[in-house]
């Protein structure tokens, strides 16, 4: 039955990237401005923006759905990605900056007339690439080794990653970093010798993206269904008794926050290029909240459920800070307040936890035993004890 | 003087009905306000003396003012050389109208009026002329104010003889300023200006001056002027005085003068010294002067953190909203110090229709429009308010939310950081997003100087006030029944509610404690940084760090966190030079800190496992 559904998921899931991935750029390539059939180019970013979101909030289901680890620090991942690509795009730019000079234009507003030693290698895309996998990498192994070592677990692992987010956030702002204090990067120009500005590059990257995104999927799919997810799940679920039973849950850790910070970064370098600009501001705790929240709405400890919660909330913030921007930020609070208390299970779970009150309602009808669906999570809000 | 008898009189009659009203049964009424009372008309007799005396002086100033003005030229330098005893405003402000051509004479039937013209001009740039001889405005025969142009008038010469007079007696009128610290203005600048003649205008003073300040101000300002000196003797002697008094002020001069290659080496030598020993008090200023930031930043954090230590540490609620609650009680302090002003409204259009009408709410509160203590006193009022506000809010975020979630402290941080969302939106919404203008009452401003470390009130308050909050919790959670129930809950919960405590209730209370505890936080950051819908953002990680490098659960933990956290946050802001870098710093410390000991400074033992 597990199986069934499972392989069902994912022939959907495939079903639905190629459309999008296909049909998609085909529609905004092929048919006519006027046409009804039509998808505009803000369209495509938009919805390329919500694919890297969507890859981002698989990061954190991954460590807080399947192992129980809430990590505030994924929008620094993010963010780290980022920069690295936003290095790349900036020396692309050359000499068609305000000033017409070599170097990025901040660079020239701080005093500077020559490159500064760390900007020169970022020329290079692959260079830029490695630096995308190495920094976010390092940097998690590193702050991993270090809380999983000493045990930092739950709340205190939440709260410490805050404050790595937090201070990292502070560090980006100081214009003394020299990449870009607090206005960050934009402005770009070129791709690969591409022009940033034209549709065609545009479907490139939102094809690229959802190609990424696919594989991202898979690799996640592929990776909880084996012997080592299960440990995963376990950790998730009492780590001491897997510690005791001689696994090294640390290590087990370690892998996921490194791999996650790792997709996280990827969703990083597709996001700049598409969105045209990468700030401290996206590295900020809330940001890294908000990703949560995607996971949350959508279904924590399944892949699709972030999938679905990213594109339902993004969707609903660009509808809602274009119509009622007063009301954007009551409405996300109230929504992720009702969703955390009353639908543990997300938009994913919804229909077994309605399944489990309609069997609640007739079972009690037949005066039998109530079924419980939900081992864990209660379905209905726990009565104060 | 007839007011000033009839105010006593007043005064003393009330105090006889008083007493005749104490001779009932309650006999201790009058036995503490009788001396009150007459304390108090003791004093308002004495206050009103002085400012008819006060009047008395400035006519008779007004006077040799007028005279010196007026007469000639050979006599003006002697007559003007005399106002400078009179340490009057009045003298003041003619004496530097009359450098800058501001002093007139209106000549009428052979009568000559000293005038200074009014600054504000009427439509046609003509002015209001002041008269110097007795303050009041020039009018004509018909009781009607005249005006003029300062082209209408002769303005009084001066030539370059009364011009220094004029600047001497400024300056030793600047020394005699009531406002001591006017004075030792005065006389640091006196001393700074390299005048040798300064020193006579100087001694003179410091046989009339009785503030110790002053007198150490003078005594400085005097070696710094013989630093320049002819004899080098006198020089080493200033040096070693400078040296003694530990003047900062001096530190360049001495500096100049030991690197000054003609002055002779015994000169250098003694500059030398006194410059290392004035660099040793520098560097324990600088120190002291740090301790006591850290100490009150340290007291700040304490006063957020210690609500957090209470929901958080002790029912291991993690509260996102925490920030908010700061900020209820700093927008409480807002609003009350409204309603002692003007009043305070708002309202709010939702971007709803409901049959074609808009939706929105409002509130107007009127003001009490209150001036002086009354109005100064607001803060008194506001911190019990932000208390009980932040403590309402508490209890009904608990009530709606947080009860749901005692079991999944995780989901408890992201639901309450939807509630931090709403909350931040609705501020914005109420008080509009920029920051609002909280007022310090005037006996939180200013500071007070001891051995040239400067400590500002309102931070002095902020630790005392820390230190007596956190001696009320603590005498809460030990002392009280509820204390005992509190424990009981937070260390068992089940056990608790086995043994017959009312577990929901007991939750209840203790975080619209903490709460509370945040919202006394909050009153005082209005004080002391902006009061907008972002205030509490700023904190929340730090007092998260605080309560986790502590030990979760451990009040006294917060407390030497916190302290420690506030003042190794400022030394590091004064090593590395930048506020930001020592913050960053602060936090890979705390990190650090973590593997070393990870359940904190005071971590409670305990066997039990997940």
């Amino acid at each position: 039955m597990q199986r069934k559904s499972s392989n069902l998921e994912i022939w959907v899931v495939l079903a639905v990237a190629l459309f999008v991935i296909i049909v998609f750029p085909s529609l905004n390539a092929f048919t006519a401005d006027g046409s009804w059939l039509h998808v505009s180019n803000f369209t495509i970013t938009l919805y390329g923006k919500y694919l890297c979101y969507a890859m981002l909030a698989i990061s954190v289901d991954l460590l807080w759905g399947y192992t129980g680890l809430l990590s505030l620090g994924q929008a620094l991942f993010f963010s780290l990605g980022g920069y690295m690509m936003g290095m790349y795009l900036m020396r692309m730019i050359g000499d068609l900056g305000q000033y017409h000079q070599p170097i990025p234009d901040f660079l020239v507003f701080l005093g500077w007339s020559t490159l500064p030693t760390f900007w020169k290698p970022f020329a290079s895309f692959p260079f830029a690439l490695l630096t995308a996998v190495l920094l976010p990498g390092v940097l998690s192994g590193i702050f991993g080794y270090l809380a999983f070592r000493s045990r930092i677990r739950g709340v205190y692992f939440a709260i410490l990653t805050q404050a790595l987010t937090y201070a990292a956030c502070l560090l980006f702002f100081r214009n003394s970093l020299l990449l870009g204090g607090n206005n960050g990067f934009t402005d770009f120009k070129f791709i690969l010798g591409y022009d940033i500005r034209e549709a065609s590059t545009k479907r490139g990257l939102f094809i690229a993206t959802g190609i990424a995104l696919l594989l991202v999927y898979l690799l996640c799919k592929w990776l909880t269904k084996t012997k080592f997810g299960k440990v995963q799940r376990a950790i998730r679920d009492s780590e001491n008794r897997v510690m005791f039973s001689g696994y090294s849950t640390a290590n087990f850790k370690l892998f996921i926050f490194v791999l996650a910070s790792l997709i996280a970064s990827l969703a990083g370098v597709l996001y700049v290029p598409q969105v045209g600009i990468i700030n401290p501001s996206e590295m900020s705790p809330d940001k890294s909240l908000e990703a949560v929240v995607w996971v949350s709405v959508g279904g924590r400890g399944t892949l699709i459920g972030p999938i679905i919660g990213a594109f339902a909330v993004n969707g609903m913030k660009s509808w809602a800070t274009r119509s009622y921007p007063d009301m954007w930020l009551l409405l996300l609070g109230t929504m992720f307040i009702l969703v955390t208390v009353f639908m543990p299970k997300g938009i994913v779970g919804l229909p077994a936890q309605l399944q489990g009150v309609y069997q609640k309602f007739t079972a009690k009808k037949m005066k039998a035993e109530p079924v419980s669906v939900t081992p864990d999570a209660a379905v209905q809000p726990v009565k104060p004890e | 003087m007839d007011q000033k008898r009839g105010l006593c009189v007043h005064s003393v009659s009330v105090q006889t009905r008083r007493g005749e009203q104490g001779r009932g049964p309650k006999t201790s009424a009058p036995f503490y306000k009788e001396p009150i009372l007459k304390f108090l008309s003791i004093l308002l007799c004495g206050i009103l003396s002085v400012l008819a005396a006060q009047a008395q002086d400035e006519s008779a100033v007004r006077e040799k003012l007028a005279h010196a003005v007026l007469s000639g030229s050979a006599d003006q330098p002697k007559l003007v050389g005399e106002l400078a005893d009179t340490g009057s405003k009045i003298v003041h402000d003619v004496l530097i109208a009359w450098t800058r051509d501001g002093v007139f004479i209106f000549e009428t039937n052979n009568v000559r009026i000293p005038v200074l013209l009014e600054e504000q001009t009427d439509a046609n740039g003509n002015a209001r002329a002041i008269r110097i001889d007795d303050g009041k405005f020039l009018v004509d025969d018909q009781k009607k104010e005249l005006h003029f142009a300062a082209t209408d008038l002769n303005a009084l010469d001066t030539d370059a003889r009364l011009r220094t007079v004029i600047q001497q007696t400024l300056d030793s009128l600047a020394l005699s300023d009531p406002d001591p610290d006017a004075r030792e203005n005065a006389i640091l600048k006196l001393g700074n200006s390299h005048k040798l003649n300064n020193i006579s205008v100087l001694q003179a003073r410091l046989a009339k001056e009785k503030n110790p300040a002053v007198v150490r101000a003078i005594n400085e300002a005097i070696a710094m002027l013989q630093l320049g000196d002819a004899d080098p003797q006198v020089q080493i002697t200033a040096a070693q005085q400078l040296a003694a008094l530990k003047s900062i002020g001096s530190l360049d001069m001495l500096k100049a003068l030991a690197e000054n290659k003609s002055s002779p080496p015994a000169v250098v030598q003694a500059a030398k010294i006194a410059t290392s020993r004035i660099n040793e008090h520098v560097v324990a200023v600088n120190f002291f002067g740090t301790i006591f930031r850290g100490l009150s930043l340290g007291s700040i954090l304490l006063i957020v953190t210690l609500g957090l230590a209470i929901t958080f540490g002790l029912m291991g609620i993690i509260n996102m909203a925490h920030g908010e609650m700061i900020a209820i009680g700093a927008y409480t302090t807002y609003v009350v110090q409204n309603l002692f002003g003007s009043g305070f409204a708002f309202s709010i259009n939702l971007p709803f229709h409901f049959f074609g009408h808009p939706v929105g709410f409002g509130l107007s509160l009127p003001g009490m429009n209150a001036t002086g203590w009354w109005y100064e006193s607001y803060f008194l009022f506001a911190l019990p308010l932000s208390f009980l506000m932040a403590a309402l809010a508490g209890l009904a975020l608990e009530r709606s939310v947080i009860r749901f979630l005692y079991r999944r402290p995780l989901e408890s941080l992201l639901a309450t950081w939807g509630v931090s969302l709403v909350m931040q939106q609705l501020f914005r919404m109420v008080f509009g997003a920029n920051n609002v203008q909280v007022s310090s009452p005037s006996w939180l401003l200013g500071h007070f100087t001891l051995n040239d470390v400067s400590m500002g009130y309102n931070r002095v308050f902020v630790i005392v006030f820390a230190v007596l909050i956190v001696i009320g919790t603590w005498m809460l959670l030990t002392k009280t029944p509820l204390g005992l129930l509190i424990r009981a809950v937070m260390q068992n919960r089940d056990m608790a509610s086995c043994m017959g405590v009312r577990t929901a209730r007991v939750n209840m209370m203790t975080f619209a404690f903490g709460s509370g505890l945040a919202g006394l936080a909050g009153a005082f950051l209005s004080q002391i940084g902006n009061v907008g819908p972002s205030l509490g953002q700023s904190y929340i990680v730090d007092s998260f760090m605080t309560v986790v490098v502590g030990g979760v659960g451990s009040i006294v933990g917060t407390v030497y966190a916190a302290v420690g956290i506030g003042t190794s946050d400022q030394v590091l802001q004064q090593v590395t030079g930048s506020p930001v870098t020592g913050k960053i710093v602060v936090l890979v410390c705390i990190i650090l800190f973590l593997q070393w000991k990870p359940g904190g400074l005071f971590s409670i033992r305990s066997r039990s496992l997940d």
